[in-house]
């Protein structure tokens, strides 16, 4: 068994995934994606001498590119590029947990301000806007009232990419000053955690503290439903409270960070992502 | 030992791995580790829009 991790830098995931090779005696390879060149039609042949590729990298497009390469060479990697390019993308989300009737917050999408106004004001302040791409809670807007909608959007249309002009306008949940990281590998949601703020943005990247979330019958059985609905694999799920409507689930990461959510919860997150590597690459060599 | 490109203090390398970021002890400055057989470090890169999970 041989594996390679695709990274852009050594975080503490990628130390605590290391170390748990290291005490399995499993050979493995760091490959820095920013040293990679890629003859698309000649495959460099140190690609097949791993049995899997598991992605690290930290920039989302960079990951994705070479997870869409390595598969057109018939390389095994975690997560899928088909299921990467699903979570790297909220819009591609929230279809997906459309599709698979999953119950996730009410979302718009508009493309000029006026437009994104009238949808703004359809579903009633506070709304939050988001770019449709980005992690750790990054350039997201709870908007209050029509002052603020109009010097956001003006802002992103004037500052802006073109992504940023793409307006995801989800409606906001009044959740109780937390959310809910869950951490599902391949069928099982194997832990959860809370993340508490007194600001409404809760991302650990953002100050959140995270704590146990027991996770219930119910909360497993949509977690693994919201994974399946984006393709499965290795999946972080963003769950929101909404005091009405119960569990609503918001985002799913490809990449998950994990590092604050092993102490509280007691599993060991990084071996149980190597254990699912490793049975689903036994069940393809068998295949 | 590396050395600071920020503020040229010396920073020792052990246990460390190539691509661990590190904080200059003396200015703070965010590094990347380089080199570990030639010690070296340099500035760590700003964080970029698609970072993430």
């Amino acid at each position: 068994m041989r594996l390679a991790i695709l990274t852009s830098r050594i975080r503490v995931e990628e130390k605590l995934l290391i170390d748990a090779l290291r005490q399995r005696a499993i050979t493995f390879d760091i490959i820095d994606d920013g040293e990679l060149l890629l003859d698309l039609s000649r495959p460099d042949e140190r690609w097949r001498e791993y049995d899997a590729v598991l992605c690290r990298s930290l920039g989302q497009s960079r990951g994705l590119a070479v997870l869409h390469v390595l598969e057109h060479w018939g390389i095994q990697v975690y997560n899928s590029a088909a299921v990467t390019a699903t979570c790297n993308d909220k819009l591609l989300t929230t279809l997906a947990l459309l599709r698979a009737d999953i119950p996730t917050p009410r979302t718009l999408l508009a493309f000029d301000p006026q437009s994104t106004i009238r949808g703004i004001e359809m579903l009633g302040y506070p709304v939050v806007l988001k770019p449709t791409n980005g992690s750790w809670g990054r350039l997201l807007a709870r908007i209050n009232d029509r002052d603020a909608a109009e010097a956001i959007l003006e802002h992103q249309e004037t500052l802006g990419s073109y992504q940023h002009h793409i307006h995801y306008v989800q409606e906001y949940i009044a959740k109780p000053q937390r959310d809910i990281r869950a951490f599902v590998v391949g069928e099982r949601t194997i832990c959860a955690i809370y993340r508490t703020s007194a600001h409404w943005v809760t991302n650990t990247a953002r100050g959140a503290v995270a704590s146990n979330c027991p996770v219930t019958p119910e909360l497993d059985s949509l977690c693994v439903r919201a994974a399946q609905a984006v393709g499965g694999g290795i999946l972080a799920i963003d769950v929101l409270e909404d005091p009405q409507r119960g569990l609503l689930v918001n985002e799913i990461n490809a990449t998950m960070e994990f590092r604050n959510s092993i102490a509280p919860t007691g599993v060991d997150i990084p071996n149980a992502m190597l254990d699912y590597v490793l049975s689903r690459v036994r069940e393809e060599a068998v295949a | 030992m590396a050395h600071c490109p920020e503020c040229d203090a010396g920073i020792t390398l052990q246990g460390l791995m190539i691509g661990e970021i590190i904080y200059c002890p003396d200015c703070n400055a965010e590094l990347e580790v380089l080199s570990l057989e030639q010690p070296a470090v340099a500035l760590a890169p700003e964080v970029e829009e698609d970072w993430g999970e």
